[in-house]
């Protein structure tokens, strides 16, 4: 477009014509814009482009790839893990545990908590780690089910069970061989995790939701109950309640758990499939009951105590977020150096205390109970005899089976 | 658009070969465009090309995706998720109509009433902003939430009645239905289709309206004849610039929805990160993006303007 101004134009025409640039015909208008999105889709259809892409195959075969270990002459370790994971001084600005194991070895912790939800951290560390690069990262808490994928692709590295001695004696024997690390070539847990009914008596009116057949069928607590976004948390409670073990469960026991859930969708009877925001739906009494994490329940309670908690006689699903050190990692030797010390049962002790979960290792209850005795009794922490004989693996899945579960799972949550 | 004044008189064809360009001054809007089609290319249409690429391929993360032009993914994502795909465009369109509504007698208020007071309630409108919009759409559940004076009071008033008779709340609640959907985008996008809305009206020259009480018409003829055609541009971009976003958005849905409220935006997360099928979410992102297109395309025909800004 070409614009031109005859000099024979007074100011105020001239001022006229200016203002017609930017508000009439001359500007954005339908015709150019069609003309545009035109122009892109004759830009994007380059068939020729197309197919020259194309995503290669994750898998590099298990074992895991080693880079030059710089642990030696580079005193530091860059760890990722969750948020609200780890222990807090009273002026939340040093985590004593760390500070420790600086103090001792030197060697310094870079922490980040930069793992909100275990599919997003998978989305954003899987171009490097799939192009066989350094993520930046030389320890991370995943969840067991996304570490048994990341040990299939051969995304993490083997540790070195020499640097390992704490860990290889005081793992508890709860966690010891899960099927998809046998022995534990790859992973340590970092916490255990274990999945439980929670429920609000202000909401309830003082009632007891004591199983998973009463969150989806007692109509008392319809359009108020919480089951998890997460499918093998949320699918293997209903198992366990249909008699069925998560740990050796077939695709028709899938099916059924399935079918059980989508009757109570149906009615209206669940309200959401939630992450941790059922905390605080939960604490306001939006949710009556839901299926709820441990150690969250913990936390909570002191600060609501209307908020109860129940394990089911069925028994419940103990999950683990693990530590792996991912391919390339930079400080190997000084990673595993880390994951030992926090199976020092007085480390172990004081990182219960303050986060709540269940502490994977052997001999804290005695560390704990100088810190704090109430905590050492409670068995969502330091899991007692009953509560060890409830607990249950959900059993590791090949991708075949992960892809069609996850998708009829999401099919259940609307899409 | 390259809308520079030239020099250049305006002369019937035969001058134009008269006097040559002069060949730097032309070139320079091009140079000047260069970083923003860099930018377009490197951040728009590559991206672009890939996803039209994985959209048409098969295969498992584990042993990677090929190329093997399957078209039949559209066909597969369509049949299973067209419910999605229209419960999209009805919240979108309801949270536009809703925005339009609420927004268009605040930026009339803003451009013609406000006064001294303009800055301030202009300032007012895009406040919201400096939060997140994720902390924002969560201080609803707590307004919103059960037992809340806000739920208490609708129920006080039998509103909740009505709404839950057309299937927009179930029972006594607000949040976990196809209301509060609504509600959380219209909240979040209204400040899109206000600000469009008052820059057209501010540019209405205020005589108009006494040359229209002149002629005898009301303060309705008025509004009819005059200041709504001429605001229609900013009309047009508002509802364009509320209805797309909200169309793809799942944030709204995921927070304050429950199972039956799940939009588009919501498959295309789940399929992309939970069940790994780039294939699908690639191909349900460009048939969002086609509907929307077309929707879009047909708006502007109709609407009678030829203007978008």
């Amino acid at each position: 477009m070409e614009q031109y101004e005859p000099d024979s134009l007074s100011p105020a025409q001239l001022a006229a014509m200016r203002r017609s640039l930017s508000n009439g015909r001359a500007a954005l208008s339908r015709r150019s814009l069609l003309r545009a999105s035109t122009g892109g889709a004759l830009a994007v259809g380059g068939f020729g482009t197309l197919s020259a892409c194309g995503i290669p195959a994750a898998s590099q075969g298990q074992g895991g790839v080693s880079s030059e270990d710089h642990s030696a002459k580079e005193k530091v370790i860059n760890f990722s893990n969750w948020t609200e994971y780890i222990d807090l001084s009273a002026d939340e600005k040093h985590r004593p545990t760390l500070d420790a194991f600086t103090k001792r070895t030197g060697i310094r912790v870079n922490y980040t908590e930069d793992v909100n939800d275990n599919v997003e951290f998978f989305g954003k560390i899987k171009p490097q780690l799939a192009a066989g690069q350094d993520t930046g990262r030389d320890v991370m808490v995943l969840t067991d089910w996304l570490a048994a994928r990341l040990i299939r692709f051969g995304w993490v590295q083997k540790l070195d069970p020499a640097n390992l001695p704490h860990a290889y004696a005081n793992l508890s024997s709860q966690f010891r061989s899960p099927d998809w690390d046998p022995g534990r070539a790859y992973s340590y847990p970092w916490q255990g995790i274990a999945v439980v009914i929670a429920y609000n008596t202000k909401a309830t009116n003082g009632r007891e939701i004591t199983s998973v057949s009463q969150l989806l069928d007692d109509p008392k607590l319809k359009g108020r109950v919480g089951l998890l976004s997460e499918m093998r948390d949320t699918v293997g409670m209903v198992m366990l309640d249909m008699g069925k073990d998560p740990g050796t469960f077939t695709a028709d026991d899938f099916d059924a758990a399935i079918a059980r859930m989508q009757k109570a969708v149906d009615k209206k009877q669940i309200r959401r499939f939630t992450g941790n925001d059922y905390i605080s739906d939960l604490s306001k009494g939006d949710l009556a009951a839901c299926l709820a994490w441990s150690g969250d329940i913990v936390q909570l309670q002191v600060d609501n105590p209307d908020v109860k908690f129940h394990i089911p006689d069925s028994g419940y699903l103990a999950g683990t977020d693990v530590m792996l050190i991912p391919n390339k990692a930079r400080h190997k030797t000084n990673a595993e150096k880390l994951i030992d010390y926090y199976y020092e049962p007085p480390v172990a002790a004081q990182l219960a205390a303050w986060i709540n979960y269940v502490s994977p290792v052997e001999g804290v209850k005695a560390e704990l109970a100088k810190i704090d005795k109430k905590i050492a009794n409670d068995p969502l922490i330091v899991p007692d005899k009953a509560m060890s004989a409830k607990a249950h693996l959900f059993r590791s899945l090949s991708s075949k089976e992960d892809k069609a579960f996850e998708e009829k799972f999401a099919q259940l949550t609307g899409a | 658009m390259t809308t520079t004044v030239t020099e250049e008189p305006a002369a019937p064809p035969v001058a134009k070969t008269a006097r040559p360009p002069r060949k730097r001054g032309r070139l320079v809007p091009y140079w000047l465009l260069l970083p923003g089609l860099l930018w377009l290319v490197v951040f728009f249409a590559l991206p672009m090309v890939y996803q039209a690429s994985t959209s048409i391929q098969t295969g498992s993360l584990e042993d990677g995706f090929k190329v093997t032009w399957h078209f039949a993914t559209y066909w597969q994502a369509l049949a299973d998720y067209w419910p999605q795909f229209l419960r999209s465009v009805l919240y979108a369109g309801a949270a536009t109509i809703l925005c339009l509504a609420l927004g268009y007698p605040l930026a009339y208020l803003i451009a013609f009433r406000a006064g001294r007071w303009r800055n301030l309630v202009l300032i007012l409108v895009i406040a919201p902003f400096f939060t997140s919009f994720l902390i924002r759409t969560l201080a609803w559940k707590t307004i919103l939430s059960d037992g809340g004076p806000v739920v208490s009071a609708l129920n006080a008033l039998h509103v909740l009645d009505v709404t839950s008779w057309l299937g927009m709340t179930d029972g006594n609640r607000v949040l976990a239905t196809p209301l509060a959907v609504i509600c959380g985008l219209t909240y979040n996008f209204l400040p899109f289709m206000i600000l469009p809305l008052y820059t057209s009206l501010e540019r209405i020259d205020g005589r108009l309206h006494e040359a229209a009480g002149d002629l005898y018409a009301t303060p309705a003829t008025t509004f009819r004849k005059v200041t709504f055609p001429l605001s229609m541009p900013g009309v047009v971009s508002g509802t364009l610039l509320t209805f797309i976003p909200a169309a793809g958005d799942y944030v709204n849905a995921d927070l304050l929805g429950s199972t039956d409220t799940r939009m588009v935006g919501n498959v295309i997360q789940t399929q992309f990160l939970r069940i790994l099928d780039y294939p699908t979410a690639a191909a349900l992102s460009f048939i969002l993006m086609a509907a929307i297109l077309i929707m879009v395309t047909v708006y502007i025909r109709r609407s009678g303007t030829e203007d978008l800004v």
